[in-house]
């Protein structure tokens, strides 16, 4: 291996880390704040890649369906809780409309928006936005009435999240894999590695996230309560700063990243309706580095598990994936001989 | 010690519930699961039953995991790889007789689950899940991609598996060689539970209020029994992917991946995960409702797919919303079994420790110290007890007192200062190895198992002075000395007034109650230095005077007891010394009287005079 081949998968690496690294962060974020491991992560980055690919072929996408379910099952339940629990039709009316109007917003919108062939950065908008309000609807679906439940019992409903999520994606999109073309078709010759603009797109995107995140959470009241949250859950409800809130926009900023990833990663990448489960797991993998704690460990296990399986690939591409996750078996090793007493409290 | 005797020979330790159908209802439903083959039943029932019963056996330790222990994982399927793969490579490529492959295929399963869990299962919970995750997944592709195992088409021509010479080609003979391994798991699994490492196992749990703390109290390592719960799960995995490999007789890497082993995990919750049973029922229903969905749904979504992951999932996640115990709670009430208690040992008692002399110095706190943070919540407090004395750790509250308890018995680090417990140092040192050098204690927040009876919990104190391993447990050579822990475990509670309620769940008493079972469930540890805290709350005060008799008969016992205790009239009335505390400092030491009559001891609890 010479110099231009290590720099070339050392590239490689870091685009695949940094997009490993949005996922990281968001699991991180969402286990933070409500104890869920959620391991249907990857599912809204096939969300987000398939209904771009379906709207670059003009297509109305899929996931305008998949929204509609998961809104007609919100409504649904909020009316039989809301039924039974005897709320006042005022107040049950107007729950539900709260819950509905951004879903179908972006619905009507994208019914109105496909038949007029948009430019594709309106088209990856319209992606985002059908994405992103699924989060809350499956918080409020599943998690929101689970919230004093233990972390196992959290795991295994996302067990069954994953399920019905892989289900429909099947339903839904067929057995097809699916490719996008390219936000970025440039591509750069910097010391004889070439350099392709989407991967400079990917980095500079995770970076831009990273830092918007980060100011979210230092500066913004929203992003502070979330923390507190995350410290301390009952001590914020007491002080007026609501757990269901705050996941909801944990899950709104899982969705909405994760399909961000879809976007980016589509075009190079065949995405299948079954693709997300590893691709989530791989940054899973990277928030494992950070003890499922730190953003900036997030940050570095990704880019590890980037490098991994980029060299990895070179030196045995079928092994590839093998050698991903066998690195979890060293991580948790060295995690456990020098950060087990911490985790104990 | 003469009570002991008194206990009838045979007693019932659980009341028939209604409806119940009891041992007799076991026993049907293992007539007709025995006399399925000879019946003139199609040949796919018995492949069915086959594979329920692989399945079965892998649930089993998955609920022993899960549902017993509160831990999980998502790997199981790959143990059922190593199991298939280590007798498919051996019988094929080797020529090895199936049975050497089982004993390789455990051996193997043995060492990488050691590994697994030795790496994890000091950290918390959710470790375990995600090293099984990635580990199933990186197997999965060693398999697919290994030249001697045949790559992604795996291994064929794998033999029948042959006893006394008689080959099991046949399924309906096969059959029974894949239940008697599922039915001897059950019955193992079982066994264990009823015992002693099985109480620790149903301690673990946080989903039932259980934990670290306690068990590692009573002098034992949770990390060993996540490791031992771990190991046997993936043992009858092991098993299970061996008996799969000669029923199927070729092998390919797909069965092995991480969806079936989310399979797994999804019969165990839909059976009901807290139960052994249920890992039939759950393997049952999941094998037959998949067959009905796999028919059905096609027909409605048109095309071919695993469209049933979609019904799963809806259930996965409503079992765990509406019903946590899964099916068979909705049975396990008719199913209720009598066990016959355990009769007397007769004279036959557990040893007792020697107990020292009295005015011997027991324990010696100098100079502890303990920050959380920016908080010093004990600073520098010394103090010290002999045997045959009771001194009593009053204080506001927030003094510090509970701190200190945590501090002396382990359950916490020390920043800074030493304790010397019986001559030797025991800062630092963990509370499982102070536990058995003869300090017990109860809790603050109690902690007892809710769902185990009362004479079960007080017997969990029996740990430390037992020795049966598991495999005393499964084979049933261990029943003298759980006798004896059980007759222990009466007494105790019988000398604190609980005789009445032995077969109770402890869950069900009352929060005084419940502290006296602590009470007792310490004593069972024959402690030399009894560390209570607030043992006296929640009692009436007829109770109280009990308690106080009680204590005052272990001060002549030789015993020495550390009280943290609010009920001043109870304290002052025992305690031969008060320590009193405030702001994590010690505010003053001496006898009650000297204590009652200090002034600063009054603006501690009431203010200062306005003068």
């Amino acid at each position: 291996m010479d110099f231009t081949v290590a720099s070339m998968l050392a590239f490689e690496g870091i685009a695949n880390g940094a997009l490993y690294a949005l996922l990281a962060m968001t699991i991180v974020l969402v286990f933070a704040v409500t104890r869920v491991l959620f391991i249907a992560q990857g599912e809204f980055v096939v969300f987000g890649a398939m209904s771009l690919a379906q709207l670059s072929l003009d297509k109305l996408p899929s996931t305008v369906w998949l929204l509609g379910v998961l809104l007609a099952a919100a409504i649904l339940q909020e009316l039989f809780v809301g039924i039974r629990g005897r709320k006042p039709n005022r107040d049950l009316a107007l729950s539900i409309s709260r819950l509905a109007i951004v879903p179908l917003i972006v619905i009507g919108v994208t019914g109105v928006l496909v038949p007029l062939h948009p430019p594709v950065g309106v088209k990856a908008l319209l992606s985002l936005a059908l994405v992103a309000p699924m989060g809350p609807l499956l918080y409020r679906l599943v998690y929101r009435s689970l919230a004093t439940a233990s972390v196992l019992t959290l795991l295994i409903v996302s067990v069954g999240v994953h399920f019905v999520l892989v289900g429909l994606g099947l339903v839904l999109f067929g057995p097809e894999g699916y490719r996008t073309p390219a936000f970025l078709e440039t591509s750069w010759d910097i010391a004889g590695v070439p350099v392709s603009g989407q991967a400079v797109l990917v980095i500079g995107m995770t970076v831009a996230l990273v830092g918007g995140l980060y100011s979210l959470f230092t500066f913004t009241f929203r992003g502070m309560a979330l923390r507190a949250v995350a410290v301390n859950e009952l001590g914020a409800r007491i002080v007026g700063l609501s757990a269901e809130r705050a996941g909801e926009i944990c899950f709104t900023l899982a969705a909405a990243i994760g399909a961000l990833s879809g976007l980016l990663i589509a075009s190079s990448t065949t995405i299948y309706y079954d693709t997300g489960f590893l691709i989530g797991l791989k940054g899973f993998v990277a928030a494992v580095f950070a003890g499922l704690a730190s953003f900036p460990g997030a940050l570095g296990g990704a880019i590890a598990v980037g490098l991994i399986e980029s060299f990895g690939s070179f030196w045995s591409s079928a092994f590839k994936d093998s050698i991903v996750f066998a690195a979890v078996i060293p991580i948790l090793l060295w995690r456990s001989v020098f950060f087990s007493v911490a985790e104990e409290h | 010690m003469t009570q002991v005797s008194q206990v009838p020979a045979k007693r019932w330790s659980q009341r028939p519930a209604s409806g119940w159908i009891g041992n007799w209802g076991y026993g049907a439903v293992a007539l007709v699961v025995l006399l399925i083959p000879l019946l003139p039943v199609p040949e796919l029932v018995i492949t069915q039953m086959n594979y329920i019963g692989i399945d079965a056996l892998v649930v089993i330790g998955l609920v022993l995991l899960t549902g017993i222990c509160g831990l999980t994982s998502f790997g199981q399927a790959a143990f059922v790889g190593v199991g298939a793969y280590a007798t498919a490579y051996v019988t094929t490529a080797l020529n090895w007789s199936p049975w050497a492959g089982l004993c390789l295929g455990l051996l193997l399963t043995a060492a990488l689950a050691l590994i697994l869990g030795v790496i994890t299962l000091r950290m918390s919970g959710h470790n375990l899940p995600l090293a099984t995750i990635a580990w199933c997944i990186a197997l999965y592709y060693v398999l697919g991609n290994m030249d001697a195992l045949g790559r992604y088409d795996g291994l064929v021509n794998i033999p029948p598996v042959r006893i006394f010479g008689l080959s099991l080609q046949n399924g309906r003979h096969y059959y029974y060689l894949i239940w008697a391994f599922a039915g001897l798991a059950a019955f193992g699994t079982l066994r264990l539970l009823d015992s002693r490492s099985g109480r620790i196992l149903r301690a673990m749990n946080p989903d039932h209020g259980g934990g670290a703390t306690m068990p590692e109290a009573m002098g034992a390592s949770v990390f060993r029994h996540k490791l031992l719960a771990f190991l046997i799960a993936a043992l009858f995995a092991s098993v299970a992917g061996w008996l799969f490999a000669h029923l199927q007789r070729t092998i390919n890497p797909s069965p092995f991946g991480i969806g079936r082993s989310l399979d797994y995990l999804f019969m165990g919750v839909l059976g009901g995960v807290g139960y052994i049973w249920g890992a039939f029922v759950g393997a049952a229903f999941t094998t037959v409702l998949r067959d009905l969905l796999q028919d059905w749904l096609p027909k409605i979504f048109g095309g071919s797919g695993n469209y049933e992951t979609i019904v799963f999932g809806i259930l996965l996640i409503a079992v765990l919303k509406i019903s946590p115990g899964g099916l068979w709670s909705l049975v396990s009430g008719r199913f209720e079994t009598k066990r016959p208690e355990i009769g007397s040992p007769g004279r036959d008692t557990l040893p007792r420790r020697t107990k020292p002399q009295a005015g011997e110095r027991l324990l010696d706190v100098r100079g502890i110290h303990k920050q959380f943070g920016g908080l010093a919540a004990v600073q520098n407090v010394s103090f010290s007890l002999g045997a045959g004395e009771i001194v009593g750790l009053i204080g506001p509250n927030g003094a510090g007192k509970s701190t200190t308890f945590n501090l002396i018995s382990g359950a916490l680090r020390l920043s800074e200062g030493e304790v010397v417990f019986s001559g030797k140092r025991v800062d630092g040192v963990p509370s499982r190895s102070i536990a058995r050098l003869g300090l017990s204690r109860t809790f603050q927040h109690v902690k007892l198992v809710p769902e185990m009876s009362v004479i079960e919990n007080v017997a969990l104190g029996c740990y430390q002075r037992t020795d049966s391993g598991p495999l005393a447990a499964i084979f049933r050579t261990d029943r003298r000395e759980e006798r004896k822990a059980l007759a222990e475990a009466e007494w105790q509670l019988s000398r604190i007034g609980l005789k009445d309620v032995l077969f109770e769940k402890a869950g069900n008493l009352s929060l005084g109650a419940q502290r006296l079972v602590e009470i007792a469930r310490a004593l069972a540890t024959d402690p030399v230095l009894l560390l209570l805290d607030e043992p006296a709350a929640g009692l009436r005060h007829g109770e109280k005077a009990a308690l106080a008799k009680v204590l005052s008969q272990l001060r002549q016992e030789r015993l020495g007891l550390l009280l943290v205790e609010h009920d001043m009239n109870f304290v002052m009335g025992l305690a031969d010394r008060i320590v009193v505390m405030e702001f994590g400092r010690k505010l003053i030491e001496g006898t009650p009287a000297v204590v009652q009559a200090s002034p600063d001891v009054r603006a501690a609890y009431l203010g200062l005079e306005a003068s």
